[in-house]
């Protein structure tokens, strides 16, 4: 192994691109589960409403490490055909996330005063154009702050995947450790967090703002 | 025709009766006011009457139709389009805060006239802006006009769907008293539209001149009915006119 600091840098960068794989493919399920899980615990239906209560009181109720040894190594000891190392990750992250955001979706629904659900029923709007039309924006609004903070939680529990032997950022450098001998390359592994989640803050910042064009 | 029909409607909260045997009717073109202290159910009986409440008893007919009727221990039956044929003003306006005064008034009409030119949607909420004299305001966002505009543009966006029966639920009462006058200047003005309005207010000397008939409500029940000069001049209710003399007290400190 090149322990040059361009080979290094470019080894690391291949890393970091599963690790951004987790957290792409996490945002992309987790932001619209979220909703649905959501839906389903302020469900008038008490069974779903339960069951997903229940679901999100236990998903945020232990740790994300121990989630993915259950879902990685459960299967198997229950005889089923394992999920790969991949599968196991995503479906864990994808699931946990969920939840999380669930809680914030809940708290910006119920944040948006009745009064504006009431304007709308008297204005003859549909139950769908109310929600997608008037209230989504509000609660977009009110919970981009606290999504913030989750998405960039987000970037640093990737590194918990190597925990089942997902090959990510961590997993690279500590490579150097075992073949070369040096530390170094792990410890430049956090370069590449604090890059990639200074520019997420920026980014979230800017949607933030341009949110706040108005006041309530 | 009658405009409106009300007949024995009744609501509980729980226990609570808020509205028993509440029964009134309106003629086209008449403004009726609702006065009374508060807690006496008159911002229930417009909720009800723009079903945001479901009354478990009575019958509501508008010109004629029935609209709304509801017996005990049955589902209520509401007719399809009872919904538009009310419109309502609230105490807090609920103006939507993420759209500027012109969308605030066409989003509904845009959602439900699908085929209608956009540019005639807009043109009709830019007269009816100019009608309640914010024109210079259509792109404005709620947050950035007083109480009184706000209030302006939520009785403008209410005329955009051309109610048959427009109620007012305390218009004034979040607005400081400087600018309760332009908000009652609007209202005074649709009544010489000849619009049917339903209106509760605090605003005494506004329900004297402006209103065809008073009710006054206490404790869910119509105390008394008639017409304002009737009813301020020679209330007959020992307890409309205690609360006529604690108005008129309240108006002189
Ligand atoms: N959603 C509700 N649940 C329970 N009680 C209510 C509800 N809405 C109103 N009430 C009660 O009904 C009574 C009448 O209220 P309301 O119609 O608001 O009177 P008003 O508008 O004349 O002040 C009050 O005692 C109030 O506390
Ligand atoms: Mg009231």
């Amino acid at each position: 192994m090149n322990t040059d600091f361009l080979s290094v840098t470019l080894y690391l960068l291949e890393g970091f691109g599963a690790t951004v794989k987790i957290f792409l493919i996490t945002l992309l399920i987790a932001i619209p589960l979220g909703l649905l899980i959501c839906f389903g615990s302020m469900s008038k239906f008490q069974p779903l409403r339960w069951l997903m209560r229940t679901l999100v009181w236990i998903i945020r109720g232990t740790p994300l490490m121990l989630q993915l040894i259950i879902v990685f190594y459960g299967p198997g000891l229950l005889g089923w055909t394992a999920f790969s190392v991949e599968m196991a990750t995503y479906i864990t992250f994808s699931v946990n996330y969920a939840c999380y955001f669930s809680e914030i979706y809940r708290g910006g629904i119920e944040n948006v005063p009745r009064g504006q659900y009431e304007a709308c029923q008297v204005l003859g709007m549909s139950k769908k154009d109310t929600f997608f039309r008037v209230i989504l924006m509000q609660v977009v609004r009110k919970i981009v702050a606290p999504m913030s903070n989750e998405i960039i939680t987000l970037v640093k529990d990737t590194s918990l995947a190597r925990i089942i032997g997902y090959y990510e950022i961590i997993f690279f450098g500590q490579k150097y450790i075992k073949l070369e001998g040096i530390l170094w390359p792990l410890f430049y592994t956090g370069a590449f967090y604090l890059i990639f989640s200074g520019l997420l803050t920026v980014l979230l910042r800017k949607a933030e703002k341009k949110m706040s064009y108005y006041n309530v | 025709m009658k405009a409106l029909e009300v007949k024995n409607l009744s609501k509980k909260f729980g226990d609570l009766e808020v509205l028993k045997n509440v029964s009134f009717t309106l003629e086209e073109g008449e403004v009726l006011s609702i006065i009374g202290s508060s807690g006496g159910g008159k911002t229930t009986l417009l909720r009800c009457l723009n079903f945001l409440e479901k009354a478990d008893e009575g019958e509501i007919l508008v010109k004629g139709e029935d609209v709304y009727s509801a017996k005990a221990g049955e589902k209520p039956v509401i007719t399809e389009e009872a919904q538009l044929r009310f419109g309502l003003v609230f105490q807090q306006f609920n103006l939507f805060p993420q759209y500027n005064v012109l969308d605030n008034l066409t989003l509904a009409v845009k959602l439900k006239e699908k085929n209608t030119p956009k540019e005639q949607i807009e043109e009709k909420a830019m007269e009816l802006l100019k009608k309640v004299g914010l024109s210079e305001k259509a792109k404005n966002y709620p947050c950035q006009i007083s109480g009184g505009q706000q209030q302006r543009v939520a009785i403008a966006r209410a005329l955009m769907l051309n109610p048959e029966i427009l109620c007012f639920d305390e218009p004034t009462s979040a607005l400081d008293p400087e600018l309760t006058g332009e908000v009652l200047r609007v209202i005074r003005s649709l009544k010489s539209d000849n619009r049917t309005m339903i209106i509760v207010t605090h605003e005494m000397e506004f329900a004297k001149n402006v209103s065809d008939k008073v009710i006054f409500m206490a404790d869910g029940v119509i105390e008394e009915m008639g017409e304002p000069n009737e009813l301020f001049g020679s209330p007959k209710s020992p307890k409309l006119k205690a609360f006529l003399s604690r108005e008129n007290f309240n108006q002189e400190i």
